[in-house]
């Protein structure tokens, strides 16, 4: 018993679809966080309840609207076509995409809890001491706010691992490219393979302990402000 | 105030209903969505008995059953699913019937795209073709079959987008994801036409035959409305139904 190949291609392409989402995520992801933990403007409410969404809506009505809209017809499908890229659907960067979409509220709302900890005041001394913004980004916010990014990091990554609502709706459950693990599961379930379901399943409930572990143990409520 | 007085004719009343309006709970193949809620239709209309239908993946509802789901009926989309549930006591022996012959057809939801030959497989100048999960789906196997049979199933298996049911890999090449897919006739004929794009009804001759059975599973024995709807589907107006959606029976 064990892994199959199949099932071995399904856990390296997870991997790497939650590696690429949680980097481009903390990219995208920060100046949103930073501009929501500072800005005064009146767009604040909006905007966070526009990043906000992915966590109240089913993952059908998400992967149905992504279908349509990185589908030939739709307006991200036209943008895509028009740069030479084909359509999103069906391929790795598509569930990227879709990714980054819908795991983004987890990283956000971290990191801007960790901004908004931190207060105007080190920002300001930061400003009389003459940093740039980016300087004072890097050596104040940045290792201040660290418990904060983990938190992102982590959960961020461990989200779009326990993805499957919009991967099984967009992803059209290609063997290296669009099989992620739970896809990967609910196949074997579905041809009534419940040992080689076990095997995953089982998988990813010690995955998801040991990275529910590490974020509290790693950050724990004691030490955040 | 006699509450008695107004309770007793009212619950009388309630167990008349009850006793002439029974009611069976269906697991229906997705192929199958269109004609089945035509035929529930009629089917309250002339007996007053209530079919509560779900739609989904004949795999699917096999393992549910198997786990205890309340369904009393199955309309399976193959006739392997029914045989295996009477061999393991989940369902009455003696009630199978075959109440649609399914049509696989080459579809897309581009005019003009799909030739009558299905040539346009040879050609080879698509991105993705979309059909349903060979390994679970009826219709998904039989378009792996046809493609093995015109010698093209390893040109064309890089392409594969694979949907959960026939109804997702309808909604794949329908939204335009795919430019082709192989679906149920049923799911893409509306009055006996090709309701849009184009398609290959693909011969028969070229996989084994998609029959799909029906049969009343153990949890819908001695149910009125379960055995109705077994007559009823055999009947000259469901088959009539039946047939208008592109299926042999």
């Amino acid at each position: 018993m064990g892994f199959a190949d199949a099932d071995l291609a399904a856990i390296w392409l997870t991997l790497r679809l939650a590696g690429v989402t949680t980097a481009l995520l903390l990219l995208t992801g920060t100046p949103i966080a930073w501009w929501l933990a500072r800005t005064r403007s009146g767009w604040k409410g909006p905007v966070g309840a526009v990043v906000a969404l992915p966590i109240v809506l089913p993952p059908t009505v998400i992967g149905f609207y992504l279908l349509l809209a990185m589908g030939p017809h739709g307006p991200v499908g036209q943008l895509t076509q028009s740069l030479g890229l084909g359509t999103l659907p069906f391929t790795f960067w598509g569930l990227v995409v879709a990714s980054v979409f819908y795991s983004m509220p987890f990283v956000v709302q971290p990191i801007q809890n960790a901004i908004e900890a931190l207060g105007e005041r080190p920002l300001e001394v930061a400003a009389t001491l003459r940093a740039s913004p980016w300087d004072c980004f890097w050596s104040v916010v940045l290792p201040q706010a660290r418990p904060g990014f983990l938190t992102a990091g982590i959960l961020g990554f461990a989200h779009t691992v326990g993805e499957f609502g919009v991967v099984l709706m967009i992803g059209g459950n290609i063997p290296g490219v669009t099989r992620v693990v739970s896809v990967q599961i609910y196949d074997h379930v579905e041809a009534l393979e419940y040992a080689e379901a076990h095997w995953l399943a089982a998988a990813m409930v010690i995955f998801s302990f040991l990275v529910l572990l590490a974020l509290y143990t790693l950050n724990p409520t004691g030490r955040r402000k | 105030m006699q509450p008695t007085r107004l309770f007793v004719p009212l619950f009388a009343l309630l167990c008349a209903f009850s006793v002439r309006a029974a009611e069976v709970s269906v697991a229906v193949a997705a192929n199958f969505t269109a004609p089945m809620k035509a035929i529930a239709a009629e089917f309250a209309k002339d007996t007053g008995h209530q079919a509560k239908l779900a739609f989904g993946a004949t795999g699917k509802f096999y393992a549910q059953i198997k786990n205890g789901a309340p369904f009393q009926m199955l309309l399976s989309a193959d006739d392997e699913t029914p045989a295996k549930l009477i061999q393991e006591g989940m369902a009455v022996a003696d009630s199978r019937y075959t109440y649609a012959i399914g049509t696989l057809v080459l579809w897309s939801a581009q005019p003009g795209y799909v030739d009558a030959k299905g040539e346009v497989l040879k050609k080879g100048r698509f991105n993705k073709i979309a059909l349903a999960n060979s390994k679970l789906a009826p219709y998904g196997k039989a378009a792996v079959e046809v493609l093995s049979g015109m010698g093209l199933i390893n040109a064309v298996a890089p392409k594969f987008v694979q949907g959960e049911n026939i109804s997702q890999t309808f909604q794949f090449a329908s939204t335009g994801n795919a430019e082709l897919g192989f679906v149920a006739l049923s799911q893409v004929m509306k009055n006996g036409k090709i309701a849009s794009g184009s398609a290959w009804i693909v011969p028969s001759k070229l996989h084994s035959p998609i029959r799909q059975d029906a049969v009343i599973l153990a949890a819908g024995k001695g149910n009125a409305a379960a055995e109705a709807l077994m007559k009823y589907l055999q009947g000259d107006k469901a088959r009539a139904i039946v047939k208008s959606y592109g299926y042999d029976i």
